[in-house]
């Protein structure tokens, strides 16, 4: 059936996809509360910064991670101070370049998620005695809970997705950098389209059930966030 | 009689204050929404009993009580409450470690939990100890066993605003702050509580400050009113005294009248009547089921007054008061006068044409009666 570079890739796809998510949960919820809740003149620029990836071809994206994460680069420049040498052409590049890419598909769901909360349930909780931590674990998350997955399963899906991005950062590198998009490209040009089929059938038919599921359970909930 | 506008009392005597609430806030503003709002109070307020922050819309007293919670931050702010600073020049509390309990206007309740859930969460966190029967006895007052298994979202209006109350009396508060409490419900829903809230004034030994708007909710649960205009306050004193007084257009509509507190003295079986002993001077009232003894208070709309200059025993009314003329103000409709009328040791307020002041030459300590055509018991 598949061999064994495919499941390489398959492989590596996710532990990439999966890495990313918990990286990407775990800043983007402090961006999206900050988006969500600030009066600061800085929220127009910072929501456009976060929603470039959208728009920008991830060619000019990873043209820049390249340089910026390069020896000259100023993230480079710091890794290299560090000890880890420089990014591009490795896993944790790959991983930094994919944590840019996806940041709007995880930031907007959650961001507005927490404005459809509004203020007034968290006054309500600090009537309560509720202080900061507290509030956010048992007022927020909650009431928040179906931004968050539909954050974790775009954050999820869209980087599996990428594919310039990689070309551009991570290369062809096996076990590495070479995730599906990538293979089938390569079995593309090697002219192996039985393979190439295969691989790009997986991708449909999974894109294709996180999709269905996400669309039913965003119907039972409301869409993008708390009622 | 306090009923001086703002006190006066300078910081040092308010530092050494051990006793009452002392607020003192100034806000401005600055945001184009509410532009040119500001916020000026400087008050001392009981500490015990209802004390209502009256006034329209737009007068403030909204801002005032989510200053006192710390949810609004004044440029300016003191509180103090019994010798325990909230916010000063240096301090400012946060609101979840001010020992207070909130009622907003709008149902509050937490979406993802219960109403057994919205009142654990209050239960948890309260930092003392649920006293025994506490939760009983709640529960009770506000009568929502029934509903307690509930998701939040399938309570009705009334229900909703009973387990908020009943949440906001188990965090076992030292003030309760209640903004409107009533305002975003029909007025069925409003009858339905009101006599729950009456029920809490008369168990609940902790103050409670009553945002409201509504003069039939200030006369029924005050004690202490403080009339807000435009950001300040207007007047302060005893709910009985601010309602006696014209001095404020906001006491001058179709709603004047003035409040009495007084006690049943005797019970008339036959035509199921109670005579009410106020401060001197006796009315007779429909019997209501209260018991003899009882202190209740009533309410005398000044449309409800008549006045005579001759003693009318050949009348359907039944509260005839001697009276004498303390003063005549302009109604807002130019027809008529309210006069302010003075009995043995109560005001009463009569809502006249001016046409009838001259027929019957009023004027400032003139002696003839007030005839009552209606009293009605709020309490």
């Amino acid at each position: 059936m598949l061999s064994a570079s495919d499941l390489e890739a398959i492989w590596l796809t996710f532990k990439v996809a999966t890495t990313v998510t918990v990286i990407l949960l775990l800043i983007g919820t402090p961006i999206a509360w900050w988006l969500a809740r600030t009066r600061s003149r800085l929220k127009g620029p910072v929501g456009a910064i976060v929603a470039l990836p959208l728009v920008l071809p991830p060619t000019v994206l990873g043209f820049y991670l390249l340089i910026a994460m390069g020896p000259n680069g100023f993230i480079g420049q710091l890794t290299q101070e560090l000890g880890i040498g420089t990014l591009p052409f490795t896993f944790w590049g790959l991983i930094v370049a994919s944590v840019f890419y996806s940041l709007p598909f995880v930031v907007q769901p959650i961001q507005n998620a927490i404005e459809a909360i509004g203020e007034r349930p968290l006054e309500v909780a600090a009537t309560l005695r509720a202080g900061s931590w507290d509030r956010f674990f048992t007022i927020v998350l909650p009431l928040a809970k179906p931004g968050f997955i539909t954050a974790a399963i775009l954050g999820f899906t869209h980087t599996v997705g990428e594919f310039g991005v990689v070309l551009m950062i991570g290369g062809n590198i096996p076990g590495q950098t070479r995730v599906v998009s990538v293979q089938i490209y390569d079995h593309v040009e090697a002219l192996e389209y039985d393979q190439a089929h295969k691989l790009a059938a997986i991708m449909v038919i999974f894109s294709f059930l996180v999709l269905l599921g996400l669309y039913s359970f965003q119907r039972k909930n409301t869409l993008w966030g708390a009622k | 009689m306090p009923t001086n506008n703002t006190t006066t009392e300078n910081t040092e005597s308010i530092e050494t204050t051990e006793k009452g609430l002392y607020a003192k806030f100034h806000l401005q503003h600055s945001n184009t929404k509410s532009s040119g709002f500001a916020l000026n109070v400087d008050l001392t307020l009981p500490e015990s009993g209802v004390t209502a922050i009256f006034g329209q819309s737009g007068s403030g007293k909204t801002t005032l009580l989510r200053c006192i919670a710390g949810l609004e931050r004044a440029q300016q702010g003191h509180f103090m409450m019994k010798g325990e600073i909230w916010q000063n020049d240096t301090i400012f509390l946060p609101t979840h470690k001010r020992p207070l309990g909130y009622v907003f206007q709008e149902s509050s309740l937490f979406t993802h939990l219960t109403a057994k859930g919205n009142l654990d969460y209050a239960i948890k966190r309260s930092g003392i100890p649920l006293p025994p029967n506490l939760y009983e006895q709640v529960i009770d007052l506000m009568g929502i066993e029934s509903v307690l298994a509930h998701n939040s979202q399938q309570l009705s209006g009334g229900e909703k605003q009973r387990v908020a109350i009943a949440r906001a009396l188990l965090i076992q508060p030292k003030i309760l702050l209640m903004d409107e409490p009533l305002a975003s419900l029909d007025n069925a829903r409003k009858q339905e509580i009101l006599p729950y809230l009456e029920k809490l004034r008369s168990t609940l030994k902790t103050p409670i400050l009553y945002v409201s708007h509504s003069v039939e909710e200030v006369m029924r649960l005050a004690d202490h009113v403080v009339l807000m205009q435009d950001g300040k306050v207007a007047t302060q004193g005893h709910v009985e005294e601010v309602f006696s007084q014209l001095k404020s257009p906001l006491l001058v509509n179709s709603d004047t009248g003035v409040i009495w507190q007084g006690k049943i003295i005797e019970q008339d079986d036959k035509w199921h009547l109670s005579k009410v002993s106020c401060a001197g001077s006796d009315l007779w009232i429909r019997n209501n089921g209260d018991t003899l003894g009882q202190n209740v208070r009533v309410r005398i709309l000044a449309t409800d007054v008549s006045l005579t200059l001759t003693y009318h025993e050949d009348s359907s009314i039944l509260n005839r008061l001697p009276v004498k003329v303390l003063e005549i103000v302009a109604d807002k409709d130019p027809a008529m006068a309210l006069v302010r009328l003075q009995t043995k040791q109560n005001t009463l307020i009569a809502r006249l044409t001016y046409r009838s002041v001259e027929h019957l030459a009023l004027t400032e300590g003139k002696v003839l009666w007030a005839q009552i055509k209606s009293v009605a018991l709020v309490r």
